[in-house]
């Protein structure tokens, strides 16, 4: 049973027809609603024009478009599914205005119970719900803005970035994820807008993790972002991309690029937790470069989605450089979650791991694809991969397709997966005990997922368990 | 106030393994079942439990007075039935602390929470009276224990639950001398005229440390015969086969 398709009749769905990107409200009311379906030159146009974008964008843009109509859909490996989106009835560029379109009185009432039972602050729910335009966490935003100014840490939105800090922006705009890397990367590239931009400088260390949500201007929750991360050498930041809750998004297709430099011995995590609703084509490309002795984490949970293809990266491009991917993927019936990891060795003593849980439930599918490669004149590298998959019902499907390539004999490799079953057994167990079989069922895969866990945050961590509840709770019986 | 079971027939794969067996066990007493291996044992303990893979064909389960066979796995175990496990599940991942924190708060009324500094005051009260090692908190549930270890931590959760009344399937087996006292003095601990307990054994040893009241020998899915405290002795010292010289095995 799927369950934010239920929860949304076509008339729900049309009234909560809004886009979280907002654009450039600076613009006349004519200008600004919507680029209209369809992708063309002309689109690309429209953006570039209601965004002020500069010429050499306005260039890449159109390139891009090129690159993205030129490439072929992944389809000898991915699934089938893809071709079932058709990018003619896409809006590309959709944005409301500030005010709200739908009171809270018209949201429904499962998605209220939903909010209410993860404990939503009562304002993030008004925001997520799209009844109010954008979240107001001025106060919770001012105090890290005042500290992020004092260290010369800069955040805002990747219009913003591209507009007042070009000399930072763009030598590494499109450079850790070129334009024809994939279709998608493409067509990010040729219609993109909200995404945040944030350099640190060398040697700052920053304290709190940078949330999206601070950030007064949504854009961000956009359905092609592009975000764009610098640490300077030796600085440390952690970025907290999305949240628990899920969002009721109309847009079908959600394609960002998110690319992430760690200069010389820098630090640099991006933790993802997303729960899209079940009609949305997740495609995202998401890289990082480490150089020497530097880190890029991804920490990826992805719950949720018709379809998710997402396979965070780290090119190791540094002496003793180090990547790190953790995931977790859930998938419900009608949900089709292919995450992976993308680990690229190129200096001498690098290090990765990559640790990936899926869950399949009901009629889910979980894919895991992992590449590693290590060249041959490269001495020194290690990688670990660990890839558990988890079934809950004899319906639900995992597949593992592991990549690794490892040349030279200076190496180090390690890889092992499992897949399990809740069995019979331990149901039985935890029933005797008191336990429904739902609360069994998110008890056992609470456990299986425990570990990784543990490396959110803590307010995320604790709604993740939550929501895994709520996943299991109708996938029994 | 009893557990009683009446004429119970009970299948699994089309096979009937319990052939009409009858049992009461008031409050307040402990009740033995010993009978040989292949007699039926295990499969009581489940049916009462409620396994799926148990198909009850005739006769009746109830407890104090509720139709136990009508409510589900977990209803049962709400209503007061708990069964110690001969071979209990591994649970990757959850740690005993939360296990036993989310079968308790399981059992509570809905809107109410566990106080968690009074459950981990009790905790650590019985983990200390069973010799358990605080730090046994932290570890998932039956992952990697001993056969020991196994069967204090169905005692441990015994303790917790408060169960009105227990089945315990083989406790004693896998446990040295040392670890069968303690569990022994577990069990006696928890003896009250409130509860009734069902010890089911295949050795006349477990009763030497908890003391029956009644003792029953199952054989061929029936008890064949019921006694005192003696009736074990006598199985231990003659063995099961001198039932079969009697006849009382005859239809197995």
């Amino acid at each position: 049973m799927n369950s934010e398709t239920a929860i949304l009749d076509t008339g729900t769905r049309e009234a909560i027809d809004i886009d979280r990107s907002k654009g450039d409200f600076s613009y006349p009311e004519s200008h600004k609603f919507d680029a209209g379906c369809g992708l063309s030159a002309a689109t690309v146009d429209y953006i570039c024009d209601v965004k002020e974008d500069p010429d050499w964008l306005r260039e890449f843009r159109h390139k891009a478009l090129k690159t993205f109509e030129a490439k072929p859909m992944p389809t000898h490996w991915a699934t089938k599914d893809l071709e079932c989106i058709d990018f003619d009835v896409i809006r590309y560029y959709l944005s409301d205005g500030v005010k709200p379109t739908r009171s809270w009185d018209e949201v429904p009432d499962d998605v209220k119970e939903t909010f209410e039972r993860l404990g939503i602050p009562e304002q993030e729910r008004a925001f997520l719900a799209g009844v109010e335009a954008q979240y107001d966490s001025e106060t919770a935003y001012s105090n890290v803005k005042e500290e992020l100014e004092k260290d010369g840490v800069i955040f805002v939105n990747s219009t913003e970035g591209l507009h007042e800090h070009e000399e930072i922006f763009r030598p590494w705009f499109g450079k850790v994820i070129p334009t024809g890397d994939n279709k998608f990367s493409a067509l990010n590239s040729a219609v993109f807008s909200g995404g945040s931009f944030i350099y640190v400088p060398k040697g700052v260390k920053v304290r709190h993790p940078l949330q999206a949500y601070f950030r007064i201007n949504s854009e961000n929750f956009g359905q092609f972002e592009r975000t764009l991360i610098i640490c300077d050498e030796g600085s440390e930041m952690t970025y907290m991309e999305g949240c628990t809750a899920p969002k009721f998004e109309t847009t079908t297709l959600h394609s960002a690029v998110v690319e992430l430099v760690a200069m010389k011995d820098a630090k640099l995590q991006y933790i993802t937790v997303q729960n899209w609703s079940s009609n949305v084509f997740n495609l995202v490309t998401k890289r990082g470069i480490a150089h020497e002795n530097a880190e890029v984490r991804w920490i990826d949970c992805n719950i949720g989605s018709r379809l998710t293809m997402k396979y965070p990266g780290v090119v190791m491009k540094g002496r003793k450089a180090r990547g790190e991917v953790i995931s977790i993927a859930l998938a419900n019936s009608g949900q089709h979650q292919d995450t992976g990891a993308k680990m690229i060795h190129a200096a001498d003593e690098t290090t990765s791991n990559v640790v990936s849980k899926s869950i399949s439930v009901g009629e889910g599918r979980s894919t895991y694809r992992g590449m590693v490669h290590i060249p041959k004149h490269l001495k020194g590298c290690r990688n670990n991969t660990e890839c558990d998959a988890l079934l809950i019902n004899s319906s639900s499907r995992t597949d593992t397709y592991p990549a690794i390539t490892v040349r030279g004999n200076q190496h180090s490799t390690q890889h092992e997966a499992s897949v399990s079953q809740v069995s019979e057994e331990m149901l039985f167990y935890m029933q005797q005990r008191g336990l429904s079989e739902g609360e069994a069922m998110s008890l056992a895969v609470n456990g299986f997922v425990n570990d990784l866990v543990r490396e959110f945050p803590m307010e995320y961590s604790v709604e993740l368990k939550r929501l895994i509840e709520l996943e299991m709770e109708g996938s029994v019986g | 106030m009893s557990l009683i079971i009446k004429n119970l027939h009970a299948a699994t794969d089309g096979n009937e393994i319990l052939k009409g067996l009858s049992l009461e066990v008031p409050k307040g007493e402990v009740h033995a079942i010993m009978g040989p291996n292949g007699s039926g044992k295990s499969t009581l303990a489940k049916v009462i439990a409620g396994h799926a893979d148990y198909e009850v064909t005739n006769g009746s389960v109830t407890m104090d007075g509720a139709d136990l066979l009508a409510l589900e796995v977990h209803e049962r175990s709400r209503a007061g039935l708990f069964l110690a496990f001969q071979y209990p599940a591994e649970v990757p991942g959850v740690t005993m602390a939360n296990f036993i924190r989310a079968a308790l708060q399981a059992g509570m009324p809905e809107g109410e929470e566990i106080d968690a500094v009074a459950y981990y005051k009790n905790l650590y009260e019985k983990l200390d009276q069973l010799g358990i090692d605080r730090k046994f908190t932290a570890r998932s549930v039956n992952e990697g224990f001993s056969g020991g270890e196994k069967k204090r931590n169905e005692v441990l959760q015994m303790m917790m639950l408060e169960p009105s009344y227990c089945v315990m399937d083989e406790t004693d087996s896998g446990l040295d001398i040392d670890a069968l006292k303690v569990v022994a003095d577990g069990v006696n601990s928890m003896r009250s005229p409130e509860r009734g307990f069902l010890v089911i054994t295949h050795y006349q040893r477990l009763l030497d440390y908890i003391e029956p009241d009644h003792v029953h020998v199952l054989a061929g899915g029936r008890i064949v015969r019921s006694g005192g405290k003696g009736l074990a002795l006598e199985l231990e010292a003659k063995g099961y086969d001198f039932l079969k010289e009697e006849g009382e095995l005859a239809t197995t």
